[in-house]
């Protein structure tokens, strides 16, 4: 995508904190989940932007608070030239032509009580749009389009699969031509060779239409398929964002590098012998967030400054944003990258070579103190070799 | 891996012409049939499959846990020479465990919410033997450093809730090895973590592997996981194996045409991304109303190939190509190394 293509979607500054309250009766508030804490991003017209990271890394409520479905609690978010928030619920009705959504779960996303021809001409009563030739040609074009059979405009979700329902999912989203799709995780719940039917969909309807994506997904593989530029999330921030060749092939921060690491690639002669950046633990609380970086209680970089000054993100190159006070740009041959492997004969089972010393790597896995503390004599560059060659 | 030097033998498990069927009102569930399978002591098998498949249910049957009073299991489970399928309950409570030992993908599946973990654990020594608490408790404690719990003195007394996913998944898997068993049946593991935490987690069963020397059966629907982990693969479709061969040959020279298919529909990021998926049309079929013939034919692509529509009406067998390496598929080998190199190609990015 190039830098002059028309904004959709640009977010600013976007935060989105959810209440702690206590238990019993009185049930004050004692604290805030920053689940979003300070997020900016665009999404160009006809481009996917690709959104990853852990679960409860905030990317679900991103993508909810950027169609407002959550009221984030600041920032600006600017639809098609439009903001947003400060728009009422009903305001925001002629936005929601604009702007649509494609949910994760295909089970629980239709109303099992609506046939399938009412759940994708819902948007047509809703907004009170009367399409050419009828909402219920209108329907049936749109079934037909994305592969499901005009004949089964009377039946009920629970008669179909899981992929079929995410294309009624899809046609109902399209159905008033919107500008921008955001998606939470649209293929997570379905079969590897159905993910593909959705995926491949997914780009032509792109192309068709001249969609802009907006892309959860914690599939690193998937993203990469169907994103022209990649954000990651942790802990409510942006790591880093940069076009797709740039984040799979040249990232520079640690977790990035951790991420892409912790993917197998499904070819044993590459797979076998490539090693992993394990990170250690499990992602701090966002009640209680680490200082500084929030990524420092689990990065094989972290420093002390780390703990004191929160990384800015920081364009490093165009378009490649980058919020770390120590990024790596290369890591050890055969870490981490899906690149310079060892050649093992095809056919020949390799085995897994013993552990160095005594040491098992369990002693490697060490997950943090229950506090969350870092431990700075531990935190030394943790890049794992063990299983290679 | 610690393969004792003698050969043994008869393989560690072996498996002839399982099946298991569930009456529903629907109609008869033919879950799995005419599954036959032999592993190796100390290697590592994946069951790759979609959901529905029939990989659960196959495991279940090795561990004995499919109830007869709502299944019918037929054909023989063998393991390390002893048949398991008729055997008295008492006799399967007994081999549970000690002999062969399961983790879930849903640990809460082995953990009780209201229980403490170390007391989990203590209880399962006792399930196979007496010891004293005291010495139970030290085991146990033991066991959560192994498998990388970290202050595990400070974590023993903790429930479940208390716990992240990956931690209690490798509650469970401590569960699982504390008798120490030969064989560990794990069922998609990994599939509810993170890729960071399923990192972490394949990283712990590969290296116990290595240090214990078990058998371990990985169930998975991550071809990615199968090239990280195992020996050989069975790929499974509609309640059989289609395919069956070493690692290295199932990526590299596979023969089904569902196998292609899977490999033509995922995503990989080492793969130039001018090649566009090519996913399997269709559906999997109903375990009640499977196809009369091949099982894939409905989405095979090939199948007009084979003289006298035999795929429409006879059940392919399971048979050699090539020293372990079985396919279940009509078409001449020749013909189905010709299309499976063919794929190759436009996957590797030439035409
Ligand atoms: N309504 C809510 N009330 C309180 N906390 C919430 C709410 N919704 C989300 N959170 C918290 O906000 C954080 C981010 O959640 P979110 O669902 O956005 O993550 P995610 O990246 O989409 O994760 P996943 O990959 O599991 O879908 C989590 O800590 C979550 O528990
Ligand atoms: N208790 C049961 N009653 C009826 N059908 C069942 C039962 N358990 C499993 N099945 C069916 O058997 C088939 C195989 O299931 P399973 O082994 O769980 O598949 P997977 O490969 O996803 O693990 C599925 O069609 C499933 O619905
Ligand atoms: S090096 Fe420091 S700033 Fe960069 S990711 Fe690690 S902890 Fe954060
Ligand atoms: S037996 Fe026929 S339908 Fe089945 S995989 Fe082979 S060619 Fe396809
Ligand atoms: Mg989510
Ligand atoms: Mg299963």
């Amino acid at each position: 995508m190039t830098t002059e293509t028309r904004e959709i979607l640009r977010v600013s500054d976007l935060r989105t904190y959810f209440p702690v309250r206590s238990h019993g009766l009185i049930r004050r508030v004692i604290g805030q989940v920053k689940a979003v804490d300070g997020v900016s991003f665009s999404v160009g017209s006809a481009e996917t932007l690709g959104l990853v990271g852990e679960s409860g890394s905030g990317k679900t409520t991103v993508a909810r608070s950027v169609l407002m479905l959550v009221r984030p609690t600041s920032g600006q978010i600017v639809i098609d030239g439009q903001e947003i928030t400060h728009l009422s619920s009903k305001a925001l009705m002629p936005m929601r032509r604009k702007a649509q959504m494609i949910f994760q779960d295909p089970y629980n996303a239709l109303n099992p009580r609506h046939t399938v021809g009412g759940i994708i001409g819902a948007p047509y009563r809703i907004q009170g749009i009367e399409p050419p030739g009828g909402v219920r040609a209108a329907v049936q074009a749109l079934m037909e389009r994305v592969g499901l059979n005009p004949e089964h405009y009377n039946r009920y979700p629970n008669e179909f699969s899981g992929g079929q329902r995410q294309r009624i999912g899809i046609a109902r989203a399209v159905a008033l031509r919107p500008k921008l799709i955001v998606c939470d995780e649209p293929v997570s719940a379905l079969d590897v060779s159905i993910q593909a039917q959705i995926i491949n969909l997914l780009r032509d309807l792109q192309h068709e239409f001249g969609l802009s994506y907006l892309f959860v997904a914690h599939d690193l593989a998937v993203v990469r398929q169907i994103s022209h530029r990649v954000a990651v999330m942790y802990l409510g921030h942006l790591m880093e964002m940069a076009p797709r060749e740039t984040i799979y092939a040249a990232p520079l921060h640690p977790y990035t590098h951790s991420l892409l690491s912790a993917v197998p690639i499904p070819d044993p002669k590459l797979q076998k012998g490539r090693s992993r950046i394990v990170l250690e633990g499990d992602l701090p609380s966002p009640i209680n967030p680490p200082s500084g970086c929030v990524f420092r209680t689990r990065c094989f970089q972290a420093q002390e400054r780390c703990s004191v000054e929160v990384p800015p993100l920081i364009e490093v190159a165009p378009g490649h944003h980058v919020a770390c006070h120590f990024p790596v740009a290369t890591l050890p041959a055969g870490v981490g990258t899906a690149r310079a492997m060892p050649e093992t004969q095809p056919g020949v089972p390799v085995r897994r070579p013993q552990p160095a010393s005594g040491q098992v790597s369990s002693a490697q896995l060490d997950c943090l103190p229950a506090d969350g503390r870092p431990d700075f004599t531990r935190l030394r560059p943790r890049v794992r070799v063990g299983r290679s060659l | 891996m610690t393969t004792p030097g003698r050969p043994a033998e008869h393989p560690f498990l072996e498996i002839k012409d399982l099946g298991v069927a569930f009456p529903t009102e629907d109609g008869l569930v033919r879950a799995v049939e005419g599954v036959s399978l032999s592993i190796e002591r100390g290697r590592t098998l994946a069951i790759v499959g979609e959901s529905g498949s029939g990989k659960s249910v196959t495991a279940q049957a090795i561990m004995g846990l499919i109830d007869r009073k709502i299944a019918t299991v037929t054909g023989e489970i063998w393991l390390d020479g002893q048949e398991l399928i008729g055997l008295p309950a008492d006799d399967l409570q007994a081999l549970r465990g000690a002999q062969v030992a399961m983790i879930f993908q849903d640990p809460m599946s082995s953990l009780h919410p209201f229980y403490r973990v170390g007391d989990q654990i203590t209880e399962a020594i006792n399930a196979h033997r007496s010891i004293r608490a005291k010495a139970a408790r030290a085991m146990a404690l033991e066991m959560l450093r192994r498998v990388g719990i970290p202050a595990p003195e400070r974590r023993i007394d903790d429930y479940p809730h208390q716990l992240s996913g990956g931690m209690r998944q490798r509650v469970m898997i401590a569960m699982a090895l504390i008798n120490a068993p030969k064989m560990l049946i794990a069922d998609e593991p990994t599939t509810a973590l993170d890729v960071t935490v399923q990192a972490q987690i394949l990283e712990l069963i590969t290296s116990l592997q290595d240090e214990f020397g078990i058998t371990v059966i990985m169930i998975t629907h991550d071809l990615g996981i199968v090239a990280d982990v195992a020996d050989d693969v069975a790929v499974m479709y509609g309640g059989r194996i289609v395919e069956v061969a070493p690692t290295g040959v199932l990526y590299a020279q596979p023969e089904m045409p569902y196998t292609l298919g899977l490999l033509s529909s995922i995503p990989r990021m080492d793969r130039e991304l001018s090649v566009r998926l090519e996913p399997i049309p269709g559906n999997p079929p109903s375990p009640i109303h499977l196809p009369l013939g091949c099982v894939f034919q409905p989405r095979c692509m090939y199948s007009d190939r084979v003289a006298g529509g035999a795929c429409l009406s006879v059940r392919p067998d399971l048979l050699a190509t090539a020293a372990g390496h079985l396919v279940r598929c009509h078409l001449p080998a020749e013909e189905r190394r010709q299309i499976s190199q063919g794929v190759l190609n436009v996957l590797a990015g030439g035409s």
